[in-house]
C-alpha cells in the first residue's frame, strides 16, 4: 500500500516536473529573436543612422557605416544566437564598424602624431597645464549624452506611430519639408497632412511623457 | 471664436512656423478661456523642443530604397 503511493506520489512529482519543463522550454522559445533582413532597413536605418552620426559626425560616413553594418549582419546572419534583441545585436555591429574607420584614419602615418607641447600654440608664454584643463562646470560632454538617448527615445516611440503617420512626421518634422512638398510627394490635401501630425504629435506625447519624462 | 479642434490645428501649425497672423491671435484668444488646449499647446511646444534638443537627423526614402537594393543584391 505505501509502496504504491509512493510510486503515486512520485509519478505526480514526475508529472509536476515534466509540466516545469514545458513551460521552461515555452518561456524560452517566446525570447528567442528572429533576423528579419527584409525589414531592417525600414525598422533601424534611422536608428543606426543616428547612433553612427552621433560617433563619426559626417553624414556621408554614418550613411556607409549603416550601410557596412548590415551587410555585416547578413554575413553572419547564421551566427546570429537570438538571445539578443535584432536592434542590440545591429548596434553591436555599428559599434565594431565605428571603431574600425577610426582605426583605418588613424593608420595612416603622422596622423597619430602625439603633441608634446604645453598648448598648440607654441609660442604662447604662460600657458600651463592647468591653464588647459576642461572646465569642471562645462555640462557640454553630458549635454550630448543625454541628447543621444533622447533621440533614441524619441524614435522609439515614432516606431510605434502607424507607417503613414510616421512618415508624415518624419518628412514634417526632422526632415524639414514644407507642406506642399509632402503634399505633392504623398497626394494628400493639407486638412489630411494636419490631421496626420495631430494624431502623430498627440501620440509621442504620451509615449514620451512614459519614456523620456517618466511621469 | 474658434473651436478646439481648430486651435489645436493652429497649434500645430504653430510648431512649424506657418500659422498665419490671424491664427496667432485666434489661438491665444482661445487659450485664454480654454485651460484644456492650453495644456496640449504646451506639452506641443515641449515636444518641439525636445526634437530640435535632440538634433534628429534621418535618411531620406530615396536613400533608403538604395540601400534595400543594395541588400538583396548581396544577399
Amino acid at each position: 500500500m505505501t509502496a504504491r503511493k509512493l510510486e503515486q506520489r512520485n509519478g505526480n512529482m514526475k508529472v509536476v516536473k515534466s509540466n516545469s519543463l514545458t513551460f521552461d522550454e515555452h518561456d524560452e522559445n517566446m525570447t528567442v529573436h528572429q533576423l528579419n533582413p527584409d525589414t531592417w532597413v525600414d525598422s533601424y536605418a534611422d536608428y543606426l543612422f543616428n547612433y553612427a552620426i552621433a560617433r563619426v559626425s559626417d553624414t556621408e560616413i554614418a550613411k556607409d557605416l549603416v550601410q557596412e553594418t548590415f551587410f555585416a549582419g547578413l554575413k553572419s546572419a547564421k551566427n546570429y544566437k537570438g538571445d539578443a534583441a535584432e536592434r542590440t545585436w545591429l548596434v553591436a555591429i555599428l559599434k565594431r564598424k565605428v571603431i574600425d574607420h577610426y582605426r583605418k584614419i588613424n593608420s595612416k602615418k603622422g596622423k597619430a602624431e602625439v603633441r608634446v607641447n604645453y598648448s598648440s600654440k607654441s609660442d604662447a608664454d604662460g600657458d600651463w597645464l592647468e591653464e588647459q584643463i576642461a572646465d569642471p562646470f562645462s555640462s557640454f560632454e553630458n549635454d550630448r549624452l543625454e541628447n543621444e538617448e533622447l533621440g533614441a527615445a524619441i524614435y522609439e516611440c515614432i516606431a510605434q506611430l502607424p507607417q503613414k503617420q510616421s512618415l508624415v512626421f518624419t518628412m514634417k518634422t526632422i526632415q524639414g519639408m514644407s507642406t506642399e512638398d509632402i503634399c505633392n510627394e504623398l497626394g494628400i490635401n493639407p486638412s489630411n497632412l494636419w490631421v496626420m501630425i495631430h494624431r502623430a504629435r498627440t501620440t509621442l506625447m504620451g509615449c514620451l511623457n512614459q519614456n523620456w519624462f517618466n511621469l | 471664436m474658434i473651436s478646439c479642434e481648430e486651435a489645436a490645428t493652429i497649434c500645430n501649425k504653430t510648431q512649424y512656423k506657418e500659422a498665419s497672423f490671424l491664427e496667432k491671435i485666434q489661438l491665444k484668444l482661445h487659450l485664454l478661456f480654454c485651460s484644456t488646449c492650453a495644456m496640449y499647446s504646451k506639452k506641443n511646444a515641449q515636444l518641439t523642443n525636445l526634437c530640435q534638443k535632440a538634433n534628429l537627423q534621418n535618411l531620406t526614402e530615396k536613400e533608403k530604397s538604395k540601400m534595400k537594393q543594395e541588400i538583396r543584391n548581396k544577399a
